[in-house]
């Protein structure tokens, strides 16, 4: 029992909750500055080239998938600013436009160049794939202190270290002007602080946090992370540093409690059907945030569009 | 549509292992673009043209009244009701891929979700794309465990639901095309019956409420319409992507004219030709998924507008058309 929850449980629950964490860190600023849907536009854009830097180079090293990932998000954000700015396109329908067509040339280029079933799963990368974090080289508690077995933790949980390390920095260091941003982006403009970097800082994030997570957890959770958490800790608090901290327990408790539901939930009913995780843990962030839109103390009064 | 054949893999067979019946003479694509391709793929690009020409004119009037990525989270909202569809079948002792149950359950849960985005806008001080963004997640997530559930029941037909994701021609069946082309052009229908209404209100909704119009109606009636073409176009080009048939064609359309009619017009010509150049590269290269075929050809016949739509596009604005000029100013 042990055993199978140190080599297969901890592991894949460490990575659906640090994704998680990762995301809903991120998310609270996308959420503020009206870029709630930035995690599904790019969960889709980097498709394409993940597909073209494994069929260039031929590895899915982990830093060759991350570089193709960057640069098709890359591409992607300027084409979305070519068709916005150069040729006047709406900004919702040029991001609709880019991230359909970059998604459907990734879903071709899959087919056509046959690693769409030796190498990738179109599915993992919508609907994740939590469950292949195992950690063989655990053979007791005793292994969650030795080096040696720690080095063969699955490789995801690095990189989702990494991400949340950054990102976290990045949040603490910058904390001041983040919240000027987000809230009043004019006033900070008159205090000489650019908008248009900070924004920039916040995209930069978010595409790192996605990137990150994507490979591990699927488009699905991503999307649901940078919202979900954020959504429901903004119906609890005005204060965005208690805001955040309140996502980052929700996302917590969402990666745990949906893993829980995913591995234990249907056993214990004594049912044979498996649950996917990455479904199960955005349907409790899901479920957090219904239930603090219905009952948090900050829901708002009606908002006049 | 020449410009289709760009996306094409060049007209040849299949090489590795196609199924028994594709073996005998494949048509080309130029004679399955010329309906030639059999009775059935006439059936069924045809019925994928009626879909694209509806898509494409109602994405003309979701996008003015800034639905483009509502209609993203309605489609992706669908999957738990073809799941549960499915489930209902199953449990009812039929087939499980009987396309009433799954179209009935994906229209249920969108219209679900439809009702949370305008709840959660309204009624809580979240913005609506983040509204629109939650509810996308958390139903395609609640989808996505109905499917790990189908999938470890015992009863065949699990990989069929495959389809709904990124749509396919292959395997669809005569009624079930001409089903889906009859939506279409009834759609089409209650489009032309609304259309001076829908006009107004999405260029100018005040003036429209000041003249006595149901605004709100009418906006209802627009989310309606997306709904239905989310609902018809699972089959053909998949819950990922159905929302670039609504979203592109319109902003294709923008740079051949400026006005209402024609943009509508010029939108449903390029949701046609996508669907019917996508369906027909679709049957010669049966392995592509449909609906990312459809959507390349849409993104071609966009970027041509771009370079040279008489009315916005940046060449004719760049050797100073006056209409072009127009088009800056308006």
């Amino acid at each position: 029992m042990i055993f199978t929850f140190l080599q297969i449980d901890l592991p894949a629950m460490l990575v659906g909750t640090l994704a998680a964490l990762v995301c809903a860190l991120v998310g609270n600023f996308l959420v503020l500055t009206r870029q709630s849907m930035f995690g599904d536009a790019v969960g889709h854009v980097v498709l394409p080239g993940i597909v073209i830097a494994y069929v260039v180079t031929g590895t899915t090293a982990t830093w060759v998938m991350l570089a193709g990932a960057a640069a098709a998000a890359l591409a992607a954000a300027g084409l979305v600013e070519f068709f916005r700015r150069v040729a006047g396109v709406e900004p919702s329908a040029a991001l609709g436009t880019v991230f359909t067509a970059m998604f459907a040339l990734g879903v071709v280029l899959l087919e056509q160049t046959g690693v769409a079933r030796t190498t990738f799963d179109v599915h993992h990368i919508l609907y994740g794939n939590v469950e292949a974090a195992i950690w063989p080289a655990a053979v007791d508690f005793s292994s969650l202190v030795d080096p040696q077995a720690l080095a063969a933790l699955p490789p995801q949980i690095g990189r989702l270290a990494f991400g949340l390390a950054v990102v976290l920095a990045v949040i603490v260091v910058c904390f001041k002007e983040l919240r000027l941003v987000s809230f009043d982006p004019v006033f900070a403009a008159t205090l000489g602080l650019s908008p248009r970097l900070v924004g920039t800082v916040i995209v930069a994030l978010a595409a790192l946090a996605a990137v990150v997570s994507l490979e591990a957890v699927g488009v699905i959770l991503v999307v649901a992370m940078m919202v979900c958490p954020p959504a429901a800790a903004r119906m609890l608090t005005d204060d965005l540093a208690t805001q955040v901290r309140i996502s980052a327990v929700i996302a917590l408790a969402s990666g745990v409690l949906g893993y829980a539901a995913a591995a234990f939930l249907p056993a214990a009913f004594g049912s044979p059907i498996s649950l996917g995780a990455a479904g199960t843990i955005a349907v409790t962030a899901g479920l957090f945030q219904l239930a603090a839109m219905l009952f948090g103390p900050k829901r708002g009064a009606p908002r006049r569009a | 549509m020449p410009m289709a054949c760009r996306w094409g893999p060049p007209a040849v067979p299949p090489t590795t292992c196609c199924e028994p019946m594709n073996v005998a003479a494949e048509p080309s694509l130029l004679a399955i673009l010329l309906l030639q391709g059999g009775y059935n793929t006439v059936v069924v690009m045809l019925g994928a043209a009626a879909l694209g020409a509806a898509a494409g004119a109602v994405g003309v009037f979701a996008m003015l009244r800034r639905r483009a990525l509502v209609a993203d989270a309605l489609a992706h909202a669908t999957l738990p009701g073809v799941a549960l569809g499915f489930l209902a079948a199953v449990a009812l002792g039929l087939p499980g891929r009987s396309l009433p149950f799954l179209l009935a359950g994906a229209a249920a849960t969108a219209l679900l979700a439809a009702l949370s985005i305008h709840l959660i806008a309204s009624r809580t001080r979240l913005p609506e794309d983040t509204a629109v963004a939650s509810v996308l997640a958390t139903f395609f997530a609640a989808g996505i465990v109905l499917l790990s559930v189908i999938q470890t029941l015992r009863t065949g037909g699990q990989a069929g639901l495959d389809v709904y994701l990124l749509g396919a021609t292959a395997g669809m069946l005569r009624g079930e095309a001409i089903t889906l082309a009859c939506f279409a052009v009834a759609i089409a229908a209650i489009l032309a019956l609304l259309f001076k209404e829908l006009v107004l209100v999405a260029f100018d909704a005040e003036f429209a409420a000041a003249h006595g119009f149901p605004v709100r109606v009418i906006d209802l009636a627009v989310v309606a319409l997306v709904l239905a073409v989310v609902v018809i176009g699972l089959r053909l080009v998949g819950l990922v992507l159905i929302v670039a048939l609504l979203v592109i064609p319109p902003s294709a359309a923008r740079f051949w004219s400026n006005r209402a009619a024609s943009v509508t017009l010029i939108s449903a010509v390029i949701g046609a030709a996508s669907a019917y150049g996508g369906a027909a590269i679709s049957a010669v290269a049966p392995d592509l998924p449909t609906g990312a075929v459809i959507v390349l050809v849409a993104f071609a016949i966009f970027a041509v507008s771009v370079a040279i739509g008489p009315a916005r596009g940046l060449l004719p604005r760049a050797f100073g058309s006056r209409r072009a000029a127009a088009g800056e100013a308006a």
